[in-house]
């Protein structure tokens, strides 16, 4: 499938219910024009892994996901060798010749495919989302540089392999950690921020089937204004999602103290910052 | 439209941006792809290939404002460069006489186009205000924060935003917590007038000008450039997104420890690694060992003369408390106090910074610093529990009031414990001039470092190399 123009990409997220801005569309755009990888950078749950998920769906690829976390590497990253069906071919072999056998178990047949090399080596194009890429270490990093510049995998023992179709590539990171120049050079940077309460609503609508338009506004406005307040970690949109889901359950038509004094635990995880929201909201303070 | 592009890379750069040569070939590449004459779509894709960092994209807004704001087509006339004034703009019909301004009827007008978010009508009563009510000279080599100011003092926008906030609640009795959505709503509107305002005023000082001029009034200090000493709170709530990967990458720096054979046998990657020998484990591999703990003592001059700084160092301490499983924080004026727990698990920032403010027993005498006795308090009190695993990180200017610095003490710290760094956030020319007593202080410290900018902090961090922590070492 391929776009046209960043309007056509919008439009064709937005059939698979997410809801793009200006910046996302482009950079998506502008990602499988130029096969360039996608750096996807924000603050959790405002959809990055979401937009990868929404990607495939549209275009009807398959979804190829590495998670990233500390202590991940090539093995579990790019390839492995069989060991196991190595040491099986050395025994049932041996009073074969040495050089005969060490040229069999180094073939395709023995290696164990991991995410990226499966990405490369698919026959059809794939989308490759590779989550949270700020967890690795960064010596780890450089292990997918080869990946994101040239498509390509080098396997001393096999050489180099490339990809036979271009696949779109999605990197995300929570920002817990600077990543290096060099990944940063090789990608299209993309920062998702919390949606303002239009769209934040329109997400809502499109997401909480049942919702209420008015109840949708409320939401995105309560929303906006516990973000503005410090604390440690902001409500993010998978979480107005779920306390739609719960007000709707709950047949809660319209948002006051009460309410979300007693729903507040659905949108915030830590109880320093319900106590301060219910505080600040409740009392309706002005600054 | 190459000759814009270049100048505005240009500008970037000088901004102090980290552009590379790639990413100007990307951009390239990637404007060819686009089309041009949108704006919105000409601004995502220069910033999603030319700025690589959250933090730059402020540099990047102003810059693009400046270069790409009045070029009504590019692609037919590149490069062009501004030489009239307002005449050249592309204009609402252009009839509003000046010599009869209607300052009513263009509230009223904002009133309305505020009201029923029109942000057509908004944008076009937006150049009328700038145009009747900034009086712009041509030539003045002002960045435009003047003209704002005197076209919001005519719009009175407090009003304004009054005059919403009634017409929005209308009759009904609304709640404490439903007016307060409704007073977010009209200061995001209020917000948008501002903009669109501060965008009309640019274009014109880029018309009469020229961009070069104009990106050069507005360039501001990326934020990891900002003097510590004289940040304002904005740069610092800036510089708080900042610190949390730079914390991270300080324990990193601190565990580190030379790679030893101690972990357990690792089976998978020993029968892997026996294939090359033909299945004989000849070459066994280990486990990782779990890594190394560090110690981290932070002590932080918090005194009337450092308040920018400390307020950014305890924003530091407080990061680096989630980071670090044995921290301890010290707060010191003219003596020495412990504020560890003031940073607990789950304290915000605000609360802390509070309770240290008001609860630390940090001034002894007069509430001027004084280094020696804070010190010689924190050795008698605290000493017997340093251990040559903890590394101390003092922070301070060392004005010591010309009271006397007692630098031995240091050396004592220095002694018993892993090591002591020093952080002095003035800039090196100044130390040991006037009361300044750095160089008692540095010839027993491991290290002292310059650190006036976030940038500095962060070349700390990189930089960092200590003493093993092992007691063998220190006998």
């Amino acid at each position: 499938m391929e776009f046209e123009s960043p309007q056509v990409v919008a439009d064709a997220l937005r059939s698979v219910e997410y809801l793009p801005n200006d910046r996302i569309a482009q950079v998506v755009f502008l990602a499988a024009r130029l096969d360039k990888p996608i750096l996807v950078e924000g603050p959790a749950g405002v959809g990055k892994t979401e937009l990868a998920k929404s990607l495939a769906r549209v275009m009807e690829r398959d979804l190829i996901r590495l998670q990233c976390y500390e202590g991940l590497d090539e093995s579990k990253a790019l390839y492995e060798w069989n060991y196991k069906k190595q040491l099986l071919r050395i025994q049932a072999d041996a009073d074969h010749d040495w050089g005969d056998i060490e040229h069999d178990i180094f073939s395709e047949d023995f290696l164990l495919a991991r995410p990226l090399l499966e990405a490369i080596r698919a026959e059809e194009p794939v989308i490759l989302l590779i989550d949270e890429v700020d967890r690795v270490e960064v010596e780890t990093e450089a292990l997918l540089l080869e990946i994101l510049s040239d498509f390509q995998v080098s396997i001393p023992e096999l050489g180099t392999i490339e990809a036979s179709t271009q696949p779109i590539v999605i990197l995300t990171s929570n920002n817990t950690r600077e990543l290096s120049e060099a990944l940063k050079r090789r990608c299209l940077f993309l920062h998702i921020d919390y949606p303002d309460p239009a769209r934040e609503q329109e997400i809502l609508t499109a997401r909480v089937p049942g919702l209420s338009e008015h109840l949708a506004a409320q939401i995105a406005k309560v929303a906006r204004s516990i973000r503005n307040l410090d604390l440690k970690k902001a409500p993010s949109v998978s979480e107005t999602i779920d306390w739609a889901r719960t007000l709707l359950a709950l047949s809660v038509e319209d948002v006051d103290e009460t309410v979300l004094g007693d729903t507040l635990h659905v949108l915030l995880k830590y109880q320093t910052d319900i106590e301060k929201t219910a505080k600040e909201l409740a009392s309706g303070v002005t600054d | 439209m190459l000759g814009v592009l270049t100048g505005f890379i240009e500008e970037l750069r000088e901004a102090g941006v980290p552009v590379s040569m790639v990413e100007v070939i990307d951009s390239m590449r990637a404007v060819e792809a686009i089309e041009i004459d949108n704006r919105t779509s000409l601004r995502e894709t220069l910033r999603a290939t030319l700025v690589k960092n959250l933090r730059h994209e402020r540099a990047f807004d102003t810059a693009f404002d400046v270069y790409f704001s009045l070029v009504p087509n590019m692609a037919s006339e590149p490069a062009q460069l501004p030489e009239t004034g307002d005449g050249r703009l592309e204009e609402p019909p252009d009839d509003q006489g000046s010599e009869e301004f209607d300052l009513d009827g263009l509230l009223q007008g904002l009133f309305e186009a505020l009201a029923d978010l029109d942000p057509d009508s908004l944008r076009n009563l937006a150049r009328t205000a700038v145009d009747q009510l900034a009086g712009m000279e041509p030539g003045r080599p002002v960045g435009g924060t003047y003209y704002l100011y005197r076209t919001l003092r005519r719009l009175e926008l407090q009003a304004m935003q009054e005059r919403l906030l009634a017409e929005l609640i209308g009759d009904d009795d609304l709640s404490d917590f439903d007016q307060r959505l409704v007073r977010e709503d009209v200061e995001a509107r209020i917000e948008q007038l501002r903009e669109e305002i501060q965008e009309e005023i640019r274009r014109r000082l880029v018309a009469d000008r020229g961009r070069e001029a104009v990106a050069r009034t507005l360039r501001r200090p990326l934020v990891e450039d900002v003097d510590l000493m004289h940040a304002t709170s904005n740069d610092l709530a800036d510089m708080e997104a900042a610190i949390g990967p730079l914390t991270r990458k300080l324990a990193a720096r601190l565990a580190r420890r030379r790679k030893k054979r101690t972990g357990r046998l690792d089976f998978r990657r020993t029968v892997r690694r026996s294939l090359a020998t033909g299945g004989v484990p000849v070459d066994p591999q280990f486990r990782h060992p779990r890594p190394h703990r560090p110690e981290v003592w932070l002590v932080c001059d918090i005194s009337g003369s450092m308040a920018t700084f400390s307020r950014f160092t305890l924003q530091f301490t407080h990061a680096m408390a989630t980071q670090f499983s044995k921290l301890r924080s010290f707060a010191f004026v003219d003596t020495v106090d412990e504020v560890t727990d003031f940073f607990g698990p789950g304290v915000d920032f605000g609360s802390a910074l509070k309770r240290v403010t008001t609860e630390a027993e940090v001034v002894w005498m007069d509430g001027h610093s004084d280094y020696g006795n804070s010190f010689e308090t924190f050795v008698s009190r605290y000493g017997s529990q340093l251990s040559p695993r903890a590394t101390v990180i003092i922070t301070g200017d060392a004005r010591n009031n010309y009271r006397p610095p007692r630098g031995k003490i240091i050396g004592e710290i220095a002694k018993s414990a892993r090591a002591v760094v020093w952080l002095n956030p003035e800039p090196m020319a100044y130390w040991d001039t006037g009361d300044s007593a750095m160089s008692h202080y540095s010839t027993h410290c491991t290290s002292v470092h310059e650190v006036r900018t976030l940038r500095q902090l962060e070349e700390f961090v990189e930089g960092l190399t200590l003493p093993a922590g092992t007691s063998a070492l220190k006998g």
